[in-house]
């Protein structure tokens, strides 16, 4: 039988294991190195735990923020307990609309979201709320947007229950 | 650091940063760099290492778990005290203070840190996204997944804190002000990408040394706006160890021994989203009016950054890091963040970040870097060539930051790159600064030659 393919190019290494599942690479420091195509996927049993209601909220096209009960600090980003002082907060429907605090365009990313490059992030603001909500920021391109910029909430109409159910264009 | 005993390092290792080191695991990495530093002192035998902190970042880029476990284990460490340290990217800088504190603590005399990180085993968009699980997987991941993303977000809120409100304040329309505003700061963080590039040239252990122009590093791929290729930092394979030991012992093993004179560490919410808008905690150097109208530290700033600083200061007796630091080794994971921590560790005032580039500062005195320089030299930041240059190992990073530390003060960076272009005559206090998530954590350690 006939042994690896040998190359002593490393990116075509890479492709000969894609390809076959092994490959030799020639190293320029004087080694032979044997490389092998090593798979590896898993599905976690991934539970919103104390954050589901908002994400039961996404699905219903409302936006969930928490309130502390002591202190009365607002997050956009909801958090079950207060950073700052500890005790338990509350659900309040956050404002549909916000500004954008702070945005920019990626034209690169990780596999999993690279086929929708080029895309916006943005983090929101909302008035008189003090925390902020990452976000995608659709129908506008780099030359558009700008910080202060009005967005408003839009939903997805059927659910993935993730946080990309929302996403934001400009007001 | 009054309750403590004085720490030194006494010796360092590195392997060559690389794209891929196919040729060697990690296990033989960390050996190759374990075997150099113990060249370096001949008097000291493995068998006076009395505990290991092994340092490496990600169970998904090893593809291995209790990897730390089996360092131990091919350096021949059995059956001593060791643990493993993961701290995003701050693992190493992490390390070197785990190392500093059992020593420190008399638990015992000499330590071992060593710390790795294999990220060539994966495509690099794979990679980004190994990275970018160091995000809130509910919050943030989903909707970005993608670090240069969120380091983009920051630095553009920064620009406008500290250009669009400065500088170009008089613009009306508030689209063309901010575009020129970024175009500014871009300008600023290509010079800071030619300078730890043109570094790099002569550090032999860097992966990416480039005679880079400033045509070159404002023409590069844009990755996430306004931050392009040449302002990111890549990923590496590589490994570094340094060895820690006490005042009682550390001047047996050799006669330029570096003291760990302080150190500091900070932290901040995991999500940008979550960061408070209060008000900036200062150094003895600043008053509270200067930053009146400052709310902090937003997405602009790392408090993590400033808190490990204001420890590390302290501990060190620092009044003035400028006057007292002869220069700076610190996380530019992007040549955004390291702007915006010169600022954070008070190299100069928030909102002066820019114009300390600008200006020269950072900069070597006798490199050529094809720039007009009006202060050049006055406290070198990254002559390594930083992390934009020398790739990021992530594990290892921390550690590389300190031994290049490490020989600065001894004098023998000479010896160890075979050049003498990168020694800081008389370099007698240093910085390490090891940083991770969006800012979520960060170290900072003071070294002063003995």
């Amino acid at each position: 039988m006939p042994g690896p393919k040998k190359f002593s190019k490393f990116r075509d290494v890479m492709k000969e294991v894609n390809r076959k599942g092994a490959a030799l690479y020639k190293n320029p420091v004087g080694t032979e190195d044997l490389v092998i195509l090593s798979p590896y996927s898993v599905k976690y049993i991934h539970s919103y735990a104390e954050d589901s209601p908002f994400f039961l909220g996404l699905a219903k096209g409302k936006l969930l923020g928490s309130e502390c009960r002591n202190c009365h600090y607002k997050y956009a980003t909801p958090r079950s307990h207060c950073m700052n002082c500890g005790h338990e907060t509350r659900w309040f429907p956050l404002p549909k609309v916000g500004r954008v605090h702070s945005w920019t365009t990626c034209y690169f990313g990780s596999e999993e979201f690279l086929k929708e490059t080029p895309f916006n992030l943005a983090l929101i603001e909302f008035d008189g709320v003090d925390t902020l909500l990452l976000t995608r920021l659709k129908g506008a391109k780099e030359k558009d947007v700008y910080i202060g910029m009005k967005a408003k909430a839009v939903f997805k109409k059927t659910p993935r229950y993730l946080i990309s159910d929302v996403h934001f264009v400009p007001a | 650091m009054p309750a403590s005993r004085k720490v030194y390092m006494i010796s360092g290792g590195v392997t060559k940063f690389a794209k891929a080191h196919p040729d060697m695991d990690f296990r033989l990495m960390v050996k190759r760099a374990f075997d150099y530093a113990m060249n370096d002192v001949p008097k000291l035998k493995a068998s006076d290492i009395e505990s290991t902190r092994i340092s490496y970042f990600s169970d998904h880029f090893a593809r291995q778990l209790k990897a730390a476990s089996m360092v131990q284990d091919y350096l021949g460490m059995n059956p001593k005290d060791s643990r493993r340290i993961e701290w995003g990217g701050a693992t190493g800088g992490q390390a070197i203070q785990a190392g500093w504190e059992t020593v420190a603590s008399g638990r015992n005399e000499v330590c071992l840190v060593a710390g790795f990180e294999t990220m060539s085993h994966v495509e690099t968009w794979k990679g980004n996204e190994f990275i970018a699980l160091a995000s809130d997987t509910n919050f943030d991941y989903p909707v970005g997944g993608f670090y240069t993303g969120y380091y983009a977000l920051m630095v553009q809120r920064h620009i406008y804190e500290y250009l669009r409100k400065t500088k170009f304040a008089d613009i009306k329309d508030e689209k063309r002000a901010q575009r020129a505003a970024t175009e500014e700061a871009k300008r600023i963080m290509a010079m800071v990408s030619v300078k730890n590039h043109v570094n790099a040239l002569n550090n032999p252990y860097s992966q990416y040394p480039e005679n880079l122009s400033m045509k070159g590093a404002l023409g590069g791929e844009m990755v996430a706006y306004p931050l392009n290729r040449p302002m990111i930092c890549t990923m590496s394979d590589g490994a570094a160890v340094a060895i820690m030991a006490s005042e009682e012992v550390a001047f047996k093993y050799t006669d330029h021994p570096v003291l760990i004179k302080g150190v500091g560490c900070g932290t901040d919410t995991m999500r940008l989203a979550d960061r408070p808008h209060e008000k900036v905690p200062i150094f003895s150097w600043e008053t509270d009016e200067y930053y009146s109208k400052l709310k902090y530290p937003g997405v602009h700033s790392f408090r993590a950054g400033r808190t490990a600083a204001l420890e590390a200061y302290k501990n060190a007796g620092i009044r003035d890091p400028k006057e007292e630091l002869d220069f700076v080794e610190l996380h530019d994971a992007y040549a955004s963040s390291e702007i915006q921590t010169y600022e954070d560790i008070g190299l100069c005032r928030y909102g002066e970040g820019y114009d300390f580039v600008d200006q020269g500062h950072p900069f070597l005195e006798g490199v050529d870097y094809g720039l007009e320089l009006r202060h050049r030299g006055t406290l070198p930041v990254n002559p390594s060539g930083g992390l934009i240059a020398c790739g990021h190992p992530v594990g290892a990073t921390g550690i590389m930051q300190g031994v290049f530390a490490l020989w600065q003060l001894q004098g023998t960076v000479g010896k160890h790159f075979g050049n003498e272009r990168l020694q800081i005559r008389d370099a007698n206090r240093g910085l390490i600064h090891s940083h991770a998530g969006t800012g979520s954590s960060v170290t900072v350690t003071i070294m002063e030659r003995a």
